[in-house]
């Protein structure tokens, strides 16, 4: 009769100990980033209730602005919902990648399905960096207390900075855009376990702008799928093979 | 108004929320029966990581807002510098994000 409720009490904990990332760097710059969309919203004639509501039904920072954009330009819904699903493509490898590291035999795949809403790049990454050194049974309840913490005081902060930061100065506006990205270029890096991952980063990080002078309909996506292709069968054919071929031989060697 | 407003929660409902939890629920379907160590889940990988940087490195070369107005080669110049002060420094983050946003403030100062 004991076990059970210290099974609860374990997933409560590690809910808890996930919460705690809210106060680690990727957070913090992601919370400024949500600052910078209060502004954004404001200035697009989204309301304050729009703004939270999208921030908690979309929650993908990128996939809202092209809503917002879209919507703003008085594009038919069907031409909104194309451009957000477009973009919002690498949901599917970012959520599949980390789920055999998130789930254990036991969790329930509606359990699944509903933490994935609250996967975006910063959770991404967070997942990535930090599942492994928590117990696999207790995983989904870590994750869930980063993720789903994350989003709702995001909410909070749009709700709260809308109309207060109408405009920041252009230096201090300039420096918040590029948090972003520059957080997401060295910790996607720092991240990588597998040399696939190193490979794909140097490919998609030249290809998504190369393409875009291409076809900038549909860059994301050559740069993405393509990209992310080639660099596997670069790693698998190149790397991975010479790094195999290099063992066998030197313990053919070593008879000789 | 009332109409217009009623609209909007249903395009963010369908064109936000829809749009973009269709990519994450397959995604849940399909990493469930994906081994770790697989190859294809080397693949899915691979496409994440080239989607994500790609998006990420658009933000640097396209960037919305007053950046727009920035020279591409102060954006690149202080991410490229801040990179590689990261890769010396043995891969901290921090060191990165401080290097860049110092360089790039210094930049708009004095452009």
């Amino acid at each position: 009769m004991s076990s059970p409720p210290l099974d609860v009490r374990s997933n409560f904990f590690w809910f808890f100990v996930g919460m705690r990332g809210l106060t680690s760097l990727p957070a913090l710059i992601l919370m400024t980033s949500f600052v910078g969309f209060s502004a954004f919203a404001l200035e697009s004639g989204i309301t304050r209730d729009q703004a939270v509501f999208m921030t908690l039904a979309v929650w993908a920072l990128p996939a809202k602005m092209i809503l917002i954009g879209t919507m703003a330009g008085g594009a038919p819904l069907a031409a909104c919902f194309l451009a957000v699903t477009l973009s919002s493509i690498r949901m599917m490898p970012m959520v599949a990648s980390i789920m055999p590291d998130m789930k254990s035999e036991k969790s329930p795949t509606w359990l699944l399905l509903f933490l994935s809403h609250f996967v975006a790049i910063t959770s991404w990454v967070f997942a990535i960096q930090h599942l492994e050194n928590v117990p696999r049974e207790r995983r989904t309840a870590y994750f869930g207390g980063f993720a789903i913490t994350l989003t709702l005081v995001n909410a909070v902060i749009v709700g709260v900075c809308y109309g207060i930061v109408a405009q920041f100065p252009p230096l201090v506006s300039g420096a918040l855009f590029m948090m972003t990205p520059v957080y997401f270029f060295a910790s996607i890096w720092a991240s990588a376990r597998h040399s696939v991952v190193r490979i794909a980063f140097v490919v998609g990080a030249t290809a998504g702008p190369a393409m875009a002078l291409v076809d900038p309909r549909f860059d994301i996506v050559y740069a993405g799928l393509g990209g992310g292709a080639l660099a596997y069968l670069f790693d698998r054919f190149v790397i991975r093979r010479a790094g195999r071929r290099m063992t066998p031989a030197s313990s053919l060697e070593d008879p000789l | 108004m009332t109409d217009h407003g009623w609209w909007i929660y249903l395009v963010i409902i369908v064109a936000g929320w829809l749009a973009t939890d269709i990519w994450r629920w397959l995604g849940v379907l399909v990493g469930n029966r994906l081994d770790e160590e697989s190859e294809a889940l080397h693949l899915v990988r691979a496409v994440a990581t080239a989607l994500v940087m790609a998006v990420t490195s658009k933000l640097v070369f396209f960037p919305t807002g007053t950046l727009a107005d920035s020279p591409l080669w102060l954006r690149l110049g202080a991410l490229g510098v801040g990179f590689a002060a990261f890769l010396l420094t043995g891969q901290r983050v921090i060191v990165c994000v401080v290097v860049s946003i110092s360089l790039l403030i210094a930049g708009l100062a004095f452009l």
